[in-house]
């Protein structure tokens, strides 16, 4: 199909301002036999994603007694038992500080998604996880990755190529919507492919703005030179989206734009109410792009990593719950911190149902996808950076086994970074450094 | 209860325990060594300002370029990529930010949306100043017009004459593919809005005649340092002609021009732009009170609480020249409506601003006894005088309070906590008598005690839970006992200036002071003491100075990082 309307072919279709059209319906045809990949194009994308909440979790409520598969779930966990099948759970992986003073809810999340103890992040520059990946496989869709938030605050994100490039979050549903959906969205399965005739004229201002480069970075420092390429860096990949609406994009039989725009209910005050509706409202729109191939790499934040999560009538915040609420000799817990470990759940297994309930080809958009849930610290009363909690959820289309409690056992955290680079196809042997680096991956899960 | 949370909402680098002690120590250090008995004049630091640098436009600059060079009716849509805080200030951390993809996009779509207002049919006759022979088909000499023009305000230099073709060609061809003049021009118009040129400030350097094989900022990128320093956006027209007749260049010149810029109302906005950074105001966005707690917060409340801080600050230093110290202590301000609610106090106009005056028996003198202090260093549901006490010592006077240890061991604090506590001063016992607390929070919460005759959202009371609050301690050596004395004792603080003029340096220059500045920042403070701490004076003394121009170049690798910090610690 797509293969019919090479970019001559669709540059004359737009030069002379006529529509391209094709015929539309994706059926059963247009799939192999065992509908795993499009007959006409590759197989079906594989996409990686984190899943991120903050605070952490009591983890003798959490971890599953039992280790290997049909795991049991303990009270924090009950949430996921629709969906345990389709979800692993990884204790007693460790961060190592290596020396590095513990900075509470920053230094545990930054080694676990860079493979590095950070020692200052504001100056830390080694990628994170969901960025090497996204360099990976991320080049042939529209968006090289999205980051999500669900608290409201663009600020709460995670990702970062360097600590000069920190990935903003899309924080209105509404906005990210208008992103994902509006005007520059091309319908892979629409009867008409008609190019946008401003496209080569985006891309020849684009090249002209290019062209002053080197006058520019010259006389620079070293850094500043850097920061240079690094704006040119983002400057080829609006280049490389507009290339590629210059194609007809193959059809995709998931692709269903099911809504309309989303109110712009943002959350304010991290009210914790607000803030799961609108997890479950980006939740759909971020399935949606996936289904649609718009991006294969995501980040969503549930909660930020000092959970500022807030229930009406309280005074502080999770966080300063995890601290100050009196802990209860007779449960064993905080119970008001837990009741919010418990929402953070109950929301991961509202995202995996998400994921699972779009069909995709004789599967579902999660059997396609590889989601690396986790937070900063295990028991967040202490900071303890020991056993963080992290799930997988998604076979990333038959890379991954699934329904498994693997125990590390003390051993690195970056064995489940190494994993989930190898899984998606990151060509490494080894991920870390210092007394992280690892060349193990947690074969348990591996197919 | 308090403490533990605001222990951890903690922002800047940990440091262990031990070193706690030490930091405090050497932050009373630094404060009681500050003022130096020399009034020599500035040394010159030619060559020592490292190499060109190249600042991001925050989102105020980017919005204020444009409605400078387009008109205010230039609708600019959000969001833009975050700025970013570093070593205390959004204006350091425009020296590190690059553009993300994403933010890239953003910039893009931006970009196009404004040049297409500028050439739409509303906008084209009062922006273009020229009419094309067809409005179908490329004008070259019109084209040239309007990118030459705009293209030096944007740029904010005047376009290579290769560049300017370039341009020009561009929207011949792009008018010619879409067969619209508009399209084309508005298209080349976006190419100037999303490159480096524009979202950077980005210095040349040239040869030095002063001193042969030195060089120095060109005159175009005195002017951008210029404008966006006193007035937080885009040099203006005359002052780009006074760089391009090289004015900038000789004393009398910069000091000319210097003045003209101290001497318009445009220096609101400049200093406006100042303490909103160094007050950390972009988090006033992002402030929440629980609605059941404070039924009278609300966002416009808010809004107007940093309104009326900014408007204290620009009348007391600039209207009126003031003393900066006086902020500490000043009972004149302003107010709304909106306000008057949440203070208490009556407010005839029924729309905008008003002048106000605290009376004594108010309680209220200084800007932390504003609002937007008050509820902006705090949870959603109480006041927490550590995170007060904290913001006070890392904003005001520069010193940086370390975070907790990592593994802090509450148990201790949550046993006080349990006996029953009626104020919060009870409720921080733990925080005094602990060794491991005590260290740091000693320095945090006497501070904030002083602040608890005002609630989480800064209404005043004077009991809590029926006991009469105390607000009596002691700031570095100096006792008070309420919320006046506090104020005075940050008046008298070395601190508090040495802080200040460190913070206008740092944000002058977009960077850490390095070593070989040390001595001049120290003169300037000295000026800044003799001249009765006028903030515009200081303002004047660092725009015509040598260092704030200084440049080095030397093959370009000199590296930002190897300047060393000075100030915060």
């Amino acid at each position: 199909m797509a293969a019919t309307f090479d970019r001559r072919t669709a540059l004359r279709g737009m030069l002379s301002g006529t529509a391209v059209t094709v015929a539309l319906p994706l059926l059963d045809c247009f799939l192999n036999t065992n509908g795993t990949a499009l007959a006409a194009g590759g197989p079906l994308p594989v996409r990686f994603g984190t899943w991120f909440w903050g605070c952490g979790v009591n983890p003798q409520r959490w971890v599953p007694g039992k280790v290997g598969a049909d795991y049991d779930l303990v009270e924090e966990l009950k949430y996921i038992a629709p969906f345990k099948d389709q979800i692993n759970v990884l204790s007693g992986f460790d961060v190592r500080l290596d020396g590095v003073t513990n900075e509470p809810h920053i230094t545990g999340n930054f080694a676990l998604i860079t493979g590095t103890t950070p020692r200052d992040v504001n100056t830390h520059d080694v990628p994170t996880l969901d960025m090497v990946i996204a360099d990976a496989v991320g080049n042939d869709t529209r968006f090289r990755s999205l980051e999500v938030t669900a608290t409201g605050n663009p600020k709460d994100t995670y990702s970062r190529r360097s600590s000069s490039l920190v990935n903003p979050s899309e924080a209105s549903p509404a906005a990210f919507y208008t992103r994902l959906f509006g005007p520059e969205f091309q319908d892979p399965n629409a009867a008409e492919f008609r190019p946008d005739p401003q496209i080569m004229t985006r891309l020849s201002v684009l090249s002209l703005v290019k062209d002053d480069r080197q006058k520019l970075v010259r006389q620079l420092g070293a850094r500043d030179r850097e920061r240079m390429d690094e704006y040119f860096t983002s400057l080829r990949q609006t280049e490389q989206q507009l290339e590629m609406r210059l194609t007809q994009p193959p059809p995709l039989e998931a692709c269903k734009i099911v809504s309309d725009a989303p109110e712009d209910r943002i959350p304010e005050g991290y009210l914790v109410s607000a803030v799961i509706d609108n997890h479950k409202v980006m939740s759909e729109l971020l399935a949606m792009a996936l289904a649609c191939n718009q991006t294969k790499v995501f980040n969503m934040v549930f909660s930020n990593a000092f959970s500022n999560l807030h229930k009406e009538g309280m005074i502080g915040f999770h966080h300063g719950l995890t601290h100050n609420e009196a802990y209860d000799e007779k449960l064993g817990y905080q119970p008001e911190s837990a009741w919010f470990v418990e929402r953070s759940m109950e929301a991961w297994a509202t995202f995996v149902e998400t994921l699972a309930n779009v069909r995709e080809g004789d599967g579902s958009l999660l059997d396609n996808t590889l989601v690396f849930a986790h937070s900063d610290s295990s028991l967040a009363r202490t900071h303890s950076v020991l056993g963080i909690p992290m799930m997988t959820a998604g076979k990333a289309g038959g890379r991954v086994k699934t329904g498994y409690h693997v125990k590390g056992g003390g051993d690195s955290i970056t064995r489940v970074g190494l994993t989930m680079q190898q899984v998606m196809g990151v060509p490494t042997e080894t991920w870390g450094t210092g007394s992280m680096e690892t060349s193990l991956p947690v074969s348990e899960i591996l197919v | 209860m308090t403490v533990a949370t605001s222990m951890i909402i903690l922002r800047y680098a940990l440091r262990s325990w031990w070193k706690c002690s030490l930091s405090i120590f050497a932050a009373m250090l630094v404060s009681s060594c500050a003022v130096q008995e020399t009034a020599s004049p500035p040394p010159s630091l030619t060559g020592e300002g490292g190499p060109p640098s190249v600042r991001r436009l925050t989102e105020v600059q980017y919005r204020q370029s444009i409605a400078d060079i387009f008109g205010a009716e230039i609708k600019i849509p959000g969001p833009f990529e975050p700025d970013i805080r570093r070593n205390g200030l959004l204006a350091v951390g425009t020296s590190e930010v690059a553009v993300t993809r994403a933010g890239f996009e953003r910039y893009d779509a931006l970009a196009r949306n404004i040049a297409a207002q500028v050439t739409d049919k509303e906008n084209r006759a009062r922006l273009l100043g020229c009419v094309p022979e067809n409005s179908t088909t490329a004008d070259a000499a019109c084209t040239t017009q309007v990118l030459k023009h705009y293209g030096r305000l944007l740029h904010r230099r005047p376009l290579d004459p290769e560049r300017l073709a370039a341009y020009v060609q561009t929207a011949a061809a792009e008018t010619r593919r879409l067969g619209d003049y508009y399209a084309g021009l508005s298209f080349a118009l976006a190419g100037m809005l999303v490159a480096p040129e524009f979202l950077f400030r980005i210095d040349f350097a040239e040869p030095d005649p002063a001193n042969p094989g030195r060089e120095r900022l060109d005159g175009y990128s005195k002017a951008s340092r210029l404008s966006f320093l006193l007035w937080n956006t885009t040099p203006d027209d005359a002052l780009l002609a006074a760089a391009g007749r090289g004015e900038l260049d000789s004393k009398s010149g910069l000091a000319a021009h210097v003045d003209r810029m101290l001497t318009s109302p445009r220096l609101t906005d400049g200093v406006r732009a100042f303490f909103s950074d160094m007050l950390e105001f972009e988090d006033i966005e992002t402030v929440s009170k629980d609605g059941t707690i404070f039924p009278r917060f609300s966002r416009s409340v808010m809004n107007d609480a940093e309104e009326q801080t900014l408007r204290t600050i620009t009348d007391h230093l600039i209207s009126r020249n003031g003393d900066y110290r006086d902020l500490f202590t000043t009972r004149h301000t302003f107010m709304t409506r909106n306000l008057g609610i949440v203070y208490r106090v009556p407010v005839a106009a029924e729309e905008g601003w008003e002048p106000y005056e605290f009376s004594e028996d108010d309680g209220r003198a200084g800007l932390m006894t504003q609002i937007s202090f008050l509820a902006l260093h705090g949870p959603p549901g109480r006041s927490s005088p550590t995170l007060r006490g904290m913001a006070v010592r890392e904003l005001l006077m520069c010193q940086h309070v370390p975070s907790p240890p990592g593994n802090v061991d509450f148990s201790e604090f949550e046993a006080s906590s349990e006996a029953s506590p009626v104020t919060v001063r009870d409720r921080l016992t733990a925080h005094r008598e602990n060794p491991v607390c005590a260290g740091c929070h000693k320095i945090m919460d006497p501070i904030g005690l002083a602040l608890e005759n005002f609630d989480g959202l800064g209404q005043y009371r004077e009991t809590e839970n029926g006991s009469k609050i105390d607000t009596s301690g002691e700031l570095d050596g100096y006792t008070y006992q309420d919320v006046t004395g506090l104020g005075e004792a940050l008046r008298e603080s070395p601190a508090t200036v040495s802080c200040l003029v460190n913070n206008a340096y740092r944000y002058a220059a977009g960077r850490s002071v390095s070593n070989a500045e040390k001595q001049w920042l120290n003169w300037l403070e000295d000026n800044f003491a003799q001249n009765g701490y006028r903030l515009p004076n200081l303002l004047r003394e660092i725009a015509t100075s040598d260092t704030f121009f200084a440049v080095s170049t030397g093959g370009g690798d000199t590296n930002h990082a190897a300047l060393s910090e000075t100030g915060a610690d």
